[in-house]
């Protein structure tokens, strides 16, 4: 035996190789510690990749690999799309590149269980056959092997269109509103399903046919476009938390039918992740997730101006730009609460540059975010960090919240439901129970809105009609662009 | 002595990563829960390596091949992407710059990929 080659079956072994993917999803795990605070985060997503990269050259040491060509070519094709897009992305345009990303990996997924399905040919999910009156299946893999595979082609298919559908959405290809088929949708939803849970229980029963596992496949896609299609924009981002879930979960499967520990350990990791995230969002939005996934909001309980709407009998004070400036300049304390619509106007930028005069006249300020600004989860710190707004300066709800007594100005800009109090004064409001921002508890609050038409719930906001605020009507990006221009006048 | 098989060992994994995912990311604060999204984003574009494990199968047929290849292009997309736009998005998180350095504008560290606003 010569020396290389026993190096050469070393690196090969099991063993070493085994040992490659327990570093690759130590690395995953430490990797995601680290985003536990801003300043370890970078690093963190850096030792991820590095464990990423380990588990991709431990995976090519298996003996036996091959189409090396192939394999060059597909991963090629890949940073050719992936590192552009990648680059590009706007920042406001995040969701739809996270929601894109998520599908790829899902179709992968999909892809992945067909061709397992193909190479074991007839030896796929149970082919047991009694030798010494025990069954056992002979020259294929154990039945579990299809079970996995099986589920994981399924979520993998639903994530792969559900994603492309939010996609869609996000990047305004496909109308935002909710697109349903009224009350057939449940319905129809729950026998897609069902069909494709009967197609796969008939493979793993051992029914070798590629037309069921197709049509299995197809039918799973009509259910991701189903599930997704009559979810309003605003219910992005538990939508988008959900299929992360659901790519995760499905990666997790595939490691499963594998046997392959690191698929197994990042796919149930993201897994996890996908569904604290999903359920942190539907709570900050006062609503089951199986309600959003039902479909569009107002399906069920059409909101009535209910007793709301009689009690405002109160006017609206409208203030100006030079008003608003005077007032913000002589307060110490101004928090800022940005909204979706301050996203929509691309207003970061001019708001930083408010704040900055803020600061330079000796104003403390701060930002108020409420879980579900923006339309992914966190969207809106991202927003803020782009604009160069320091991190110390976000306040999650929770610590914003007490902060607000002894605020002397809240700037509301595009920002409506979330800071309506009627979600803690008015039982009988749709959003009643719902965590919001307690703006009102400041000395005094201005909301840059556009108009007076309600938000996205479609219920008036007893905020405005507060005898402490004033209202500046107006796109917020000029609007706040004439606040600074008038308090750098002053 | 219970002998475990690979089932029962993998479910053991899977059982054992679902807690510990439990536990990391609920550290996780709301203001890096886009990152954090898009960085396990990234890591299910593990499922690239299921990819490459068929790749090395003997005896694919053409049609095989060439689902495979999309999925190794479908997985790289999904790792190299969601790891570069991780990182680009955390880097743009950074605490209050001291005041001394604000005044004087002088960018000591020219990689840290800042617009170059020109400050106050």
């Amino acid at each position: 035996m010569s020396g290389p080659l026993i190096a050469t079956s070393f690196l090969q072994s099991e063993s070493f190789i085994y040992v490659l993917y327990i570093i690759a999803f130590s690395l995953f795990i430490q990797g995601l510690r680290g985003l536990s605070g801003p300043t370890t985060a970078v690093r963190g997503n850096r030792i991820a990749a590095v464990g990423m990269a380990i588990a991709v050259i431990a995976t090519l040491l298996i003996p036996g690999e091959g189409n090396w060509g192939l394999i060059v070519l597909g991963v090629a094709l890949g940073v050719a799309v992936g590192v552009p897009a990648a680059r590009r992305v706007k920042m406001t345009a995040m969701p739809q590149m996270v929601a894109l990303f998520n599908g790829v990996g899902g179709g992968a997924v999909a892809i992945i269980s067909w061709v397992e399905f193909r190479s074991h040919g007839s030896t796929y999910g149970s082919h047991a056959v009694e030798v010494g009156g025990e069954l056992v299946n002979l020259g294929g893999p154990p039945t579990y092997v299809a079970i996995f595979s099986i589920f994981a082609a399924i979520v993998g298919s639903v994530s792969f269109w559900g994603s492309n559908i939010a996609f869609g959405k996000l990047q305004e290809i496909l109308p935002g509103r909710p697109i349903t088929l009224g009350r057939a949708q449940q319905f129809v939803n729950l026998a897609l399903l069902a069909l494709a849970l009967a197609a796969g229980v008939d493979l793993v029963a051992g029914a070798h046919s590629e037309l069921i596992f197709i049509g299995m496949l197809l039918v799973a896609a009509l259910l991701g476009n189903a599930v997704v299609l009559p979810i309003g924009g605003a219910d992005m981002p538990v939508v988008i938390s959900l299929l992360n879930a659901f790519t995760g979960l499905s990666a997790a499967a595939t490691g499963m039918a594998l046997n392959n520990p690191a698929l197994i350990v990042a796919g149930m990791i993201v897994g996890a992740s996908g569904s604290i995230l999903t359920n942190l969002m539907a709570k900050a939005m006062n609503r089951s997730i199986p309600s959003i996934v039902a479909g569009g909001f107002g399906g069920g309980g059409a909101v009535e101006g209910a007793a709301g709407a009689g009690a405002h009998d109160g006017t609206v004070r409208s203030t100006s730009a030079a008003d608003a400036a005077i007032q913000l300049a002589y307060a110490s304390r101004v928090v800022v609460v940005p909204g979706y619509g301050m996203a929509v106007a691309q207003a970061q930028h001019a708001v930083r540059e408010l704040t900055k005069e803020l600061e330079a006249r000796g104003v403390e300020v701060s930002y108020a975010i409420h879980p579900v600004a923006g339309r992914m989860p966190g969207h809106m710190n991202v927003l803020l960090a782009e604009a160069d707004v320091p991190y110390d300066q976000l306040r999650e709800m929770d610590d914003a919240n007490p902060e607000f007594q002894r605020t002397d100005v809240s700037l509301v800009i595009g920002a409506n439901d979330v800071t309506n109090p009627a979600a803690k004064n008015t039982p009988s409001s749709p959003i009643y129970g719902m965590p919001i921002l307690e703006v009102a508890d400041s000395r005094s609050v201005i909301v840059i809105k556009r108009s007076m038409n309600p938000g996205f719930a479609g219920i008036e906001n007893e905020l405005y009609f507060d005898p402490k605020t004033s209202m500046l009507f107006g796109d917020a990006k000029s609007a706040v662009s004439e606040i600074t221009a008038e308090l750098a006048a002053l | 002595m219970i002998l475990a098989s690979v089932l029962t060992t993998n479910l053991a994994i899977l059982v054992l990563a679902g807690f510990i995912g439990f536990v990391v990311i609920s550290k996780v604060p709301n203001t890096l829960h886009t990152p954090l999204m898009s960085g396990t984003n990234a890591i299910h574009g593990i499922v690239l390596l299921g990819g490459l494990l068929l790749l090395g199968l003997p005896e694919l047929g053409a049609f095989s091949k060439a689902l495979l290849v999309i999925a190794v292009v479908f997985g790289t997309i999904n790792v190299v992407g969601g790891f570069l736009v991780t990182d680009r998005m955390l880097d743009m998180f950074k605490s209050r710059p001291k005041p001394k350095q604000d005044e004087d504008g002088a960018p000591a560290d020219g990689k840290a990929g800042s617009d170059g606003k020109a400050g106050t």
